[in-house]
């Protein structure tokens, strides 16, 4: 008898498999956190004894913390694998950063706009993501495969109805799609297949004494001197982890004595507020995922 | 206790839980039964509902809810803000939780106007189904539609969840009678399995522990039972599939087939075919990237190699060679239509079915079923959430089993060729006979041989356009071209066609595409005899100059689009026709109240307003000449 996580996993090499085969140039987006940690494990078991048939992109904000570029760059060598790292080149032109320009204007530019610009780019016709249904109320409806128009707009009233493992990846001229692995993945599974695969994850995920500042509640991790100071503010060392990894001035630490994924899973069995909790970029309102999905966030 | 025992428990209580299995099923109800309320009331009681979605909750449910002060438990499920805001829900979503013992997958579809479209959707992937009754209400004509689209789909296990008990004074009568009259019904449906449970989703009674307010009731509660069910599709006995997704080949030494086993068990050393092609090989290894595997069951994701070099692609069925499936170009199934554009017996369309692409027709629909009555009646077409009974036929061989004895094996989508959107799908019942009797006839005297005798290639010269374009009149001005460079021709034109061959045809969609298909046809065995055929027909649908070009070779299919304003059209009206249809009187007149699709890439685009008839016969002819048609 298949257990859930078998069955789970089962799916997405299957998805995998059929995106690859049902696209020209396909690449896999690689946002170095815990559910791209998963997909990339995925998609090696894919394809194996092959090595994943395309590039991992990394859309890059120059704000991620210090130990995600570490990782990436690890994992990276260690498996062998094409690695495309993208920085829009007018942010770094107009120096966009969360301070001056604030969360929603930064994460457009660098992340949406720069991602629309690496497709572009690249032409990808197909790009995997990792989000899941679990996430957010709006992504439960989201397709395994998802069309976008040649402008990287998301229609929610043009899905195409998914029926057992078959999945229509025809686009038209301009067109490409975006396949999600791990749809049915819910942030529970991912943990437990973490511990039972072994699969490496960016340390922070693990509670240590770390120095932060309290703002307005989110414990911000003093990640590097680009972080300003207010008068009077000192960084505290705190036992702390992160349950979601983005840009380091945006994402919330939580205080944790879980240092070991062990402890982690225990600690998400008992959970109390769900990971997007940390993420400033889903406080505005409660339809915001899917204003930014429409917009080509995803 | 000591810190290591208390280690070993949590690692125990993990391990535990990264065992779980997992249940996928589908809940079905009609609008208000309670369906939401009963969704988020398991979501709520599995505890899994975190603080924040709960505090957004609260919000919602003071904006939205329907329950004064009280949460709003429906509110949970809801999706999409525009939705949300109109307080309604238009597709499948998905909603995840788990309990100490399973873990599950929802599919929710709301009981709206797409409801067949989205059941069905959502039962192809499930396990079992929930359907919901109202107990005021009891067996209604749509519980009975829902179990139906539920055992079409293959389920045989149903949860008969009988809702609102608490309104009729948690009456056993009620209940036993409704329990009574579904078994009858649904057992006649082949739903082998069905339990039933009284509850009240919004008081929660009978959803994790049994309620004093059912003493009567000694039955499991909803959630105990979606914990234990063991549901078996009997998967692990049926004939070993597996399609071919993907080839891999990391370098010369090794070949490896790479697919999701969907049926029966595979070992090293059992012998499969590869259908369509029929050869033989023993699976060597089964490969997997944390080492070689013994067997592999239905779910698994595996990669296999062989022990002989067989010619194997993307797309081919690999098969117990004991119980090989079967392979057909024509069948028997069931579509559900999923757009609002009709489904056309003789349109192509694009089918998938296991990892293979094809073209397809519904050559013929038997007849339509009314999901409410389950009533049959003849149909020349079919329209969004209508269920048939089609023959199709395919342009190559499929490997398939009948939907009844493997769904992935018999299950297929339907998509447009133009818009690549997934419009139905459909189910296999049988192969027909025919398929396999029909064989091509191989002439000796061949194309090449008729054109040497002529003196020129042939081919089609389609020209379309709106009536009154003068799409008749620079065919025949071109005709007489043509015949004057000693070339063999022949015209078609639309009006006397109609009067022969396709007298039988009106001008209702359906009717135009045959008209088309025909027309095609005949051009097409006039091509093989060498002929250069001008056709002169409105053909206002792409589909159906795309088909007319797909049955020739490349490069012998010239489109020749005739464009005129429809304003100048219908001033000129040579024929009164135009002044018909304003008045009513020619209903499905293209250009007035049945659209014409303008060409995308025709080879010659004669613009009429400002070129002369002359002009438009050298277009024409140049494009010939580059086309190699004429030396
Ligand atoms: N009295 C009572 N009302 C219920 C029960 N279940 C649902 N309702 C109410 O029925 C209405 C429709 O419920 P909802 O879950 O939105 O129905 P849906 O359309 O099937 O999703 C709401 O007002 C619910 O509060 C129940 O068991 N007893």
């Amino acid at each position: 008898m298949l257990t859930n996580l078998d069955r789970l996993e089962a799916e997405s090499i299957h998805i995998f498999r059929e995106a690859v085969s049902e696209s020209e140039r396909p690449v896999m987006m690689y946002s170095i956190g815990k559910d791209s940690s998963v997909m990339l494990h995925l998609a090696l078991k894919a394809f194996a004894p092959s090595k994943p048939p395309f590039p991992l992109l990394h859309v890059d904000t120059t704000w991620k913390f210090r130990a995600m570029y570490e990782f990436r760059d690890r994992t990276v060598a260690e498996h062998g694998l094409e690695l495309l790292v993208h920085q829009n080149p007018e942010c770094i032109e107009l120096g966009i950063n969360p301070f001056d320009h604030g969360s929603s204007v930064h994460t457009d530019m660098w992340k949406t706009e720069g991602l629309k610009q690496a497709l572009d780019t690249y032409r990808f016709d197909l790009a995997f993501g990792g989000a899941r249904r679990d996430e957010e109320r709006s992504r439960a409806k989201e397709r395994v495969f998802s069309i976008r128009s040649a402008q990287h707009r998301w229609d929610p009233k043009a899905q195409r109805p998914e029926l057992w493992r078959l999945y229509n990846a025809k686009k038209g001229v301009g067109e490409s799609v975006r396949a999600f692995p791990l749809s049915n993945w819910t942030e529970l599974d991912i943990w437990h297949y973490i511990r039972r695969e072994r699969i490496p994850i960016v340390p922070l995920y693990l509670a240590a004494e770390r120095p932060v500042v309290d703002r307005d509640g989110m414990l911000i991790l003093v990640d590097d001197d680009r972080l300003p100071l207010a008068d009077g503010e000192v960084p505290q060392l705190r036992k702390v982890r992160f349950r979601t990894l983005g840009c380091y001035p945006l994402t919330g630490a939580v205080e944790s004595t879980a240092d070991s994924i062990d402890a982690i899973v225990a600690e998400i069995l008992l959970a109390t507020s769900s990971e997007r909790q940390g993420r400033a970029i889903d406080h505005d309102s409660s339809g915001s995922m899917e204003k930014k999905k429409q917009e080509g966030y995803f | 206790m000591s810190a290591t025992t208390a280690a070993t428990d949590v690692e125990a209580y993990l391990d535990a839980h990264e065992r779980k299995t997992l249940l996928r099923f589908i809940t079905c109800g009609s609008v208000d039964d309670g369906k939401s309320t009963l969704i988020g009331r398991l979501l709520y009681e599995s505890k899994l509902v975190f603080e924040d979605h709960m505090a957004a909750l609260e919000a919602d449910s003071r904006v939205h809810g329907t329950q004064g002060e009280e949460l709003d438990l429906a509110l949970l499920v809801d999706g999409l803000a525009a939705e949300r805001e109109q307080g309604i829900t238009i597709d499948v979503a998905y909603r995840f939780f788990t309990t100490e013992r399973r873990t599950f997958i929802v599919a929710d579809t709301p009981g709206h106007e797409q409801y067949t479209r989205n059941m069905v959707t959502g039962a192809s992937t499930a396990d079992m189904a929930v359907i919901l009754v109202d107990a005021r209400k009891g067996v209604l004509t749509q519980t009975k539609r829902h179990s139906f689209l539920v055992s079409l789909l293959g389920i045989r296990d149903v949860v008969l969840a009988v809702n609102k008990l608490d309104l009729v004074g948690y009456d056993r009568a009620v209940f036993d009678s409704i329990e009574r009259e579904y078994r009858e019904f649904a057992t006649g449906l082949g739903v082998t399995s069905i339990t039933a449970i009284p509850l009240s989703a919004l008081a929660g009674d009978n959803i994790v522990a049994l309620s004093p307010n059912t003493p009567w009731y000694v039955g499991p509660t909803l959630l105990d039972h979606l914990e234990t069910v063991v549901v078996d599709d009997g998967a692990v006995d049926r004939p070993f599939r597996m399609p071919v997704q993907w080839v891999n080949r990391p370098d010369l030494d090794f070949r490896g087939y790479s697919g999701t086993v969907v049926g029966g068990v595979v070992r090293p050393g059992d012998e499969v075919q590869v259908l369509p092609i029929g050869s033989t090989a023993r699976v060597q290894r089964i490969v997997s990237f944390d080492g070689d595997l013994d067997q592999a069951e239905p779910g698994q994701a595996v990669t296999l190699t062989l022990d002989v070099d067989v010619d194997v692609s993307r797309g081919d069925l690999l098969s117990s060679a004991l119980e090989p499936a079967g392979v057909a170009d024509q069948f028997e199934a069931h579509i559900v239509w999923m757009s609002d554009t009709p489904l056309l017996p003789g349109r192509p369309y694009g089918i998938k079915m296991g990892a293979r692409s094809a073209v397809t027709t519904v050559t013929n629909i038997k007849h339509r079923i009314n999901v409410n009555t389950l009533e049959r009646s003849a149909a020349t077409k079919l329209v969004v959430n209508e269920i048939g009974v089609c023959t199709i036929s395919v342009d190559r061989p499929l490997p398939f089993d009948a939907y009844a004895d493997n769904r992935d094996t018999g299950g297929f989508l339907i998509i447009d060729r133009l818009t690549n959107v997934t419009v139905g799908v459909g189910l296999v019942d049988f192969a027909l006979r025919r398929s396999e009797n029909v064989h091509w006839q191989s002439v000796d005297v061949d194309k090449p041989a008729h054109a040497v005798l002529k003196g020129h290639q042939p081919c089609v010269v389609w020209f379309t356009g709106l009536s009154g374009a003068g799409k008749s009149t620079t065919a025949n001005a071109v005709e007489r071209q043509l015949h004057a460079l000693g070339c063999h021709t022949i015209l078609l034109d639309g009006d006397n066609v109609r009067h022969g061959l396709n007298r039988d045809l009106g001008f209702t969609e359906a009717d135009r595409v045959e008209n088309i298909r025909r027309v095609a046809e005949v051009a097409k065995l006039m091509v093989d005899a060498g002929l250069i055929v001008l056709v002169s027909f409105i053909s206002p649908f792409r589909s159906e100059r795309r088909i007319a070009r797909d049955l020739v070779a490349p490069g012998e299919f010239c489109e020749v689009f005739v464009d005129t304003p429809l304003a100048v059209a219908e001033e000129r009206d040579v024929k009164g026709l135009y002044r018909k249809a304003r008045d009513g009187q020619l209903p499905n007149f293209t250009g007035v109240d049945s659209p014409y699709e303008v060409p995308e890439h025709p080879e010659v685009h004669i613009e009429t307003s400002g070129q002369s008839i002359d002009d438009g016969v050298r277009l024409v002819v140049e494009q010939l000449r580059r086309q190699g048609v004429l030396a």
